[in-house]
């Protein structure tokens, strides 16, 4: 897993796009998946999506996959954030997700538990995060 | 995953520790399901959305550590389920003036073998029950760190996750 450089530009708003009273379409993002409602395989919530697909492979694609490699080509973002960010229920994030890395247009990182999604993290993982959080 | 009933300060505990505003996902639940009584009708199918407000604290160059608030009704068991796969463990939050209200949080993790810590979130400034009279009023096993916090506190809230990962190493070696 890399991290291209941090930056903050995608997380300007201050709440998740969504009203509490969760009045955004449910129709549109179905229809755009091709009526599945399940990805292929099943990617973790915490899964993390990167791309360095160039502007000119992004042609042609639909709104949304652009809209996708775009939010990850700044920073690696996750599964949660592509949802979040791109306000589109998780179901339909996971299935856009898919669909790219499907394509080979973006790569999927699940750390920890091998491509195992289900996997507990491994001890390795755990020590580096006590590392990790002992030093913020 | 950052666990308690509603009110119990889980958005703020996310918030305090993430280097992000809390962002917020939706998950939607299709078709007719047992235990779900908030249900809105779209042609023919049953749907439901749960909300789950999450940070992101970037620990090393390739290493990020996501905290998600588990959805406030606790019957989204689903969603439990499914934040709980690849989770490293689980801070539930206690009001000590509502104990109760963590019961299915401790029942969930319990029977899901999560590790967990109890984080006794003190309200009105102060803390009226020692951790282990919450332990035994909880009902709680000698395995799991009972500590206080404050939610709104950085410093309480990255400790907070320090003994959670300290327990589930220990948990994973011993
Ligand atoms: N006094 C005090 N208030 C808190 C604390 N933690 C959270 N709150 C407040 O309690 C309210 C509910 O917190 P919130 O994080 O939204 O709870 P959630 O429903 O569990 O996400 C908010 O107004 C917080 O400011 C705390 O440790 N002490
Ligand atoms: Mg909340």
């Amino acid at each position: 897993m890399t991290t291209p450089p941090a930056s903050q530009g995608s997380y300007g708003t201050h709440h998740g796009p969504y009203d509490d009273d969760g009045d955004q379409p449910l129709v549109r993002p179905y229809a755009m998946t091709g009526g599945r409602t399940r990805p292929r395989y099943q990617l973790a919530i915490e899964a993390l999506v990167s791309t360095s697909v160039e502007p000119v492979q992004l042609q042609g694609l639909l709104p949304e996959h652009q809209r996708i490699c775009q939010l990850c080509m700044a920073e690696v973002k996750s599964v949660a954030e592509v949802s979040a960010l791109l306000a589109m229920p998780l179901g339909v994030a996971r299935i856009l997700v898919a669909d790219l890395a499907e394509a080979g247009l973006v790569a999927i990182h699940q750390p920890g538990h091998e491509g195992e999604p289900g996997g507990q993290p491994d001890v390795t993982l755990l020590e580096r995060v006590l590392s990790g959080l002992r030093k913020l | 995953m950052v666990a308690g009933g509603f009110g119990v300060g889980k958005t703020t505990f996310v918030g305090a520790v993430s280097e992000i505003n809390p962002l917020r996902t939706e998950a939607v639940m299709t078709s007719a399901s047992a235990g779900i009584d908030d249900l809105t009708h779209t042609g023919g199918k049953t749907t439901t959305t749960v909300a789950m407000d999450f940070g992101r604290i970037t620990l090393d160059q390739d290493l990020i550590l996501y905290l998600f608030g588990t959805p406030g009704q606790d019957r989204f068991w689903f969603m439990w389920d499914d934040l709980v796969r690849g989770a490293i463990g689980a801070v539930v939050l206690v009001d000590t003036r509502r104990l109760a209200d963590c019961f299915p949080a401790v029942d969930y993790f319990e029977n899901s073998g999560l590790p967990f810590v109890i984080a006794l979130n003190g309200f009105d400034g102060h803390q009226p029950y020692s951790p282990e009279e919450v332990r035994e009023a909880l009902q709680i096993g000698p395995d799991a760190p009972i500590i206080t916090t404050d939610a709104r506190h950085r410093s309480d809230a990255k400790s907070a996750l320090i003994t959670l990962v300290e327990h589930a190493l220990m948990a994973r070696l011993g």
